[in-house]
C-alpha cells in the first residue's frame, strides 16, 4: 500500500462525503465503480481523483447494477472495492447485494439517503433505505449496515464497514444521508499505528483439498482467482464445493451458515452509543442526522426536568436490542424517532421489552429539536 | 469410423481434467449445441501457452450460463445479465489474468445489454463467447433479442413480429477490437477464433449461433437439420458486409461466417495503466 499518497494523519475540516473517500483509501480499498447519483457525488468525483494517486482503480459505470456488479468481481480479484449511490440506485443493487451474501465475495456499499419514495427529493434528507438494506434481495441472508451521524464517522466507518466485509465475507452498508455526507466538520484521522486493518483468510491446503464453502467454518478461507485454486463460484444454491444443489439436507447448510455468521457474532458487530440513559424514564432512539437533533432536543427535555435519554444505533444491521434491553430493565419506555413513515421503529418493537413509542417524520427535513420536544412532553407524562 | 489416433486420445484426456467431471452429465439436451462450444473453449484455454490457473470464465444465467460450471478453472456463475460487469471488474485489477465471458443471447444482449454496448464502447480487454440459440432455452423458450422475425417460439405464437440484433454488425458498429461469428460445426474455425480473443487487447466478440432442439421443435425442423443448413448455407467471408449479416428464416439466405473485425485500438485497461503511470508519476 503507497501510504504516502493516503490523507496524512492530522485534523481536517471535510464533507462528510470527502471524509468517506479518504477513509476508504485508508481502509485499503482499490476499487470504486458507481454512478452519478444525489446526492453522493462528491464520493466518486473525489474517487476519480484520489484513486489513481494511490494506484487504484476508479470506473464510472453505466448504471449502478454494473457499478456494484463490477466491485464483486474486483473482490474476486482480491482487491478491496466498493461503489458509493442514493434511493434509486440502492434499489437497482438489491439482487446483486445478494449475489454477494451468495457467492461471499465482500463488498461495501454507501448510501447517502435522501428523500424517496422513487426519485424522491435527490437534494434532501431521508432515512427511508433501513428496512430495503437488510430485506432488498430476495431469500435469506444476511448484511451488516453503519450508520454514520458526523464526518468523523464517514471517515472512520469506512475502516470498519472493509473489516467487517472481509472478515465475514458479506456486504457491508454505510447508511449515511444526505444531511451528514454534504456537511462539512472537523475530522480527526488518527495515527496509522492506532488503525488494524482486517486482510483475507487465505486457504491454507492445497487446491485439492479446497472446499470454498467448507461448512466446518462460519466464514471458510478465501481464495481469489488465478492463485490456483479453480473456484466455482455460482449464485445458485451450492454445496461446499460451490456446485449447484438442490438437496434440502445440503441447501440447509448453506443457509445457516450465512445467517449464522453474522448472527452468532452479532453483538461483536453490533454497535450502539448510549446518552444520558442512566436515570432516564424515557429512551429516544435516533440515528445518523436524527440523532443530533435528538440529543439537543434531550438536552432542553433535561433542562425542563423529564429524565430522558438517547439511544444511538450505531449499526442498523445487526439491531443492538440487547444494548436497549439492558437500558429499559427498570422499566424505561423508547420514543423511536427517524425521518420514515416508520422502519427500525418495527425491529424495535419485534425485541425491545417495552413501551414502544414512535414519530414518523416524513422524509425531505430534519425533525427540529422543538418537535422532538413536544413529542417527548407527549408520551412521558403518559 | 477410424479408430483415435494416441495424439487424438492425449488431446481429449487434456480436455476431459479442464472438465469438472464429478458434474456430468451436464444439464444440457441431447441435440444441443453448447457443449461443442464449450469443448472448443477449452480447447484453445490448452492451446493457449497462457497458464491455465491464469484463466477465468464468467457466466451468466441461462443454458450457456451453465458452462462457468463445468471447467475447471477459477469460474463465476453470476446473476442473470451481469457476467460482463464482473469480468470488467476482475479484469481490470488482475491484468494478468486472461477473462473470458461465456453466456448466452438473452443474457448478454437483452437483460444484459446496456453492459454488452458499453464494455464494447470502453473497449474492456475481456472476450466474450455469446451463445445465440435464438431463444431462452432455460425456460421453456421464449423469445429474445436475437430471435428472426417470423420465428414461432413460447412467447410468439403466432411468429415473432418485433426485430431482431444482427450482433457482428452492431459490435463491429459500436468498435470492438475483435469480432467473430461461427458454429458448433466449423469447431476448428472456432476454436482459432478463441485463441485469436485471447490475444486481443480490447474487446472481442465471437457470436456463435447454436442450434438449439427446443427452438428447433417449435420451428418445425430438428438441430440435425440446423447442422445440415450450417453445410449448406454457410459462406466464409472475413469480409462480409455486415449490415447485411443479419439471420432470418429465409431458408436461400447464406449464413455468413468469419473473423470480420480485427482492431487494435488499446483497451481500457491497458489505457488506465498509461493514467496511472501518469498520475503516480
Amino acid at each position: 500500500m503507497s501510504e504516502g499518497k493516503l490523507i496524512k494523519p492530522g485534523v481536517y475540516f471535510m464533507r462528510g462525503n470527502d471524509a468517506c473517500v479518504e477513509g476508504a483509501l485508508v481502509a485499503g480499498c482499490r476499487f470504486f465503480a458507481g454512478y452519478p447519483i444525489t446526492p453522493s457525488n462528491e464520493i466518486s468525483a473525489r474517487m476519480s481523483r484520489r484513486m489513481p494517486e494511490v494506484g487504484g482503480y476508479f470506473i464510472q459505470f453505466e448504471d449502478e447494477i454494473g457499478s456494484i456488479v463490477a466491485v464483486l468481481g474486483a473482490a474476486a480479484g482480491g482487491v478491496k472495492a466498493m461503489t458509493a449511490t442514493s434511493g434509486p440506485g440502492f434499489s437497482l443493487m438489491m439482487e446483486t447485494i445478494g449475489l454477494s451474501a451468495m457467492l461471499e465475495l465482500p463488498a461495501v456499499i454507501v448510501d447517502i439517503q435522501r428523500a424517496g419514495p422513487s426519485t424522491g427529493i435527490p437534494t434532501l434528507v431521508g432515512q427511508g433505505d433501513i428496512m430495503q438494506a437488510k430485506w432488498g434481495s430476495h431469500g435469506d441472508y444476511e448484511v451488516v449496515a453503519y450508520l454514520p451521524n458526523s464526518p468523523q464517522e464517514m471517515f472512520d466507518m469506512m475502516i470498519d464497514a472493509f473489516n467487517t466485509a472481509w472478515k465475514y465475507r458479506v456486504p457491508v452498508m454505510v447508511l449515511s444521508d444526505q444531511m451528514v455526507g454534504q456537511m462539512i466538520e472537523k475530522v480527526v484521522v488518527r495515527p496509522y499505528e492506532e488503525i488494524k486493518l482486517f486482510e483475507r483468510v487465505k486457504p491454507t491446503v492445497p487446491p485439492e483439498e479446497y472446499l470454498p464453502f467448507d461448512s466446518k467454518y462460519l466464514v471458510p478461507p478465501m481464495a481469489i482467482a488465478g492463485e490456483g485454486y479453480r473456484v466455482h463460484m455460482t449464485g445458485l444454491t451450492h454445496d461446499e464445493r460451490g456446485y449447484p444443489t438442490t438437496r434440502h439436507d445440503v441447501s440447509t447448510k448453506l443457509i445457516e451458515r450465512l445467517v449464522k455468521k453474522i448472527r452468532e457474532n452479532e453483538k461483536e458487530i453490533g454497535r450502539w452509543e448510549e446518552h444520558l440513559c442512566e436515570d432516564a424514564k424515557l429512551i429516544v432512539l435516533a440515528y445518523g442526522i436524527t440523532s443530533r437533533s435528538a440529543k439537543r432536543a434531550i438536552k432542553d427535555a433535561r433542562s425542563e426536568g423529564l429524565k430522558v435519554g438517547l439511544f444511538r444505533p450505531i449499526t442498523a444491521w445487526p439491531f443492538p436490542h440487547w444494548g436497549l434491553n439492558k437500558l429499559v430493565e427498570s422499566g424505561a419506555e423508547v420514543l423511536v424517532i427517524e425521518i420514515n413513515m416508520g422502519q427500525m421503529v418495527h425491529v424495535v418493537r419485534e425485541t425491545v421489552n417495552t413501551k414502544v413509542h414512535f414519530m414518523p417524520w416524513a422524509p425531505g427535513a430534519v425533525p427540529p429539536p422543538e418537535t422532538i420536544v413536544k413529542k417527548i412532553k407527549e408520551v412521558y407524562s403518559k | 469410423m477410424s479408430e483415435s489416433t494416441p495424439s487424438q486420445i492425449t488431446r481429449i484426456q487434456e480436455v476431459k481434467k479442464l472438465l469438472r467431471e464429478e458434474r456430468l452429465p451436464h444439464i444440457w439436451c441431447p441435440g444441443c449445441g453448447i457443449g461443442i462450444v464449450l469443448k472448443c473453449y477449452v480447447e484453445a484455454v490448452l492451446k493457449s501457452g497462457i497458464p491455465v490457473d491464469k484463466h477465468v470464465i464468467v457466466s451468466g444465467i441461462g443454458c450457456s450460463g451453465r458452462a462457468a460450471g463445468y471447467v475447471r478453472i477459477d469460474g463465476y456463475h453470476v446473476t442473470h445479465g451481469r457476467p460482463i460487469p464482473f469480468a470488467v471488474g476482475l479484469k481490470t485489477v488482475r491484468p494478468e489474468l486472461e477473462v473470458t465471458v461465456f453466456s448466452g443471447d438473452g443474457d448478454l444482449t437483452a437483460i444484459g445489454g446496456n453492459h454488452f454496448i458499453h464494455a464494447i464502447r470502453r473497449n474492456d480487454d475481456i472476450n466474450v463467447i455469446l451463445v445465440n440459440n435464438f431463444n431462452y432455452g432455460m425456460t421453456g423458450g421464449q423469445y429474445s433479442s436475437t430471435t428472426p422475425l417470423g420465428a414461432r417460439t413460447l412467447t410468439s405464437p403466432y411468429g415473432f413480429i418485433e426485430g431482431s440484433f444482427n450482433i457482428p454488425y452492431m459490435a463491429a458498429v459500436l468498435g470492438a477490437n475483435f469480432v467473430a461469428r461461427w458454429t458448433p460445426l466449423h469447431d476448428r474455425e472456432l476454436t482459432k477464433a478463441i485463441l485469436e480473443m485471447f490475444k486481443v487487447d480490447g474487446f472481442a466478440i465471437v457470436e456463435v449461433i447454436t442450434p438449439c432442439i427446443l427452438y428447433a421443435e417449435m420451428n418445425g425442423f430438428t438441430t440435425l437439420d440446423w447442422m445440415k443448413d450450417f453445410r449448406d448455407r454457410c459462406i466464409i467471408d472475413h469480409d462480409a458486409d455486415l449490415s447485411k449479416a443479419n439471420l432470418t428464416m429465409d431458408p436461400n439466405k447464406p449464413i455468413i461466417l468469419g473473423n470480420f473485425v480485427r482492431r487494435d485500438k488499446p483497451s481500457y485497461q491497458t489505457r488506465y495503466r498509461e493514467l496511472l503511470r501518469k498520475v503516480k508519476g
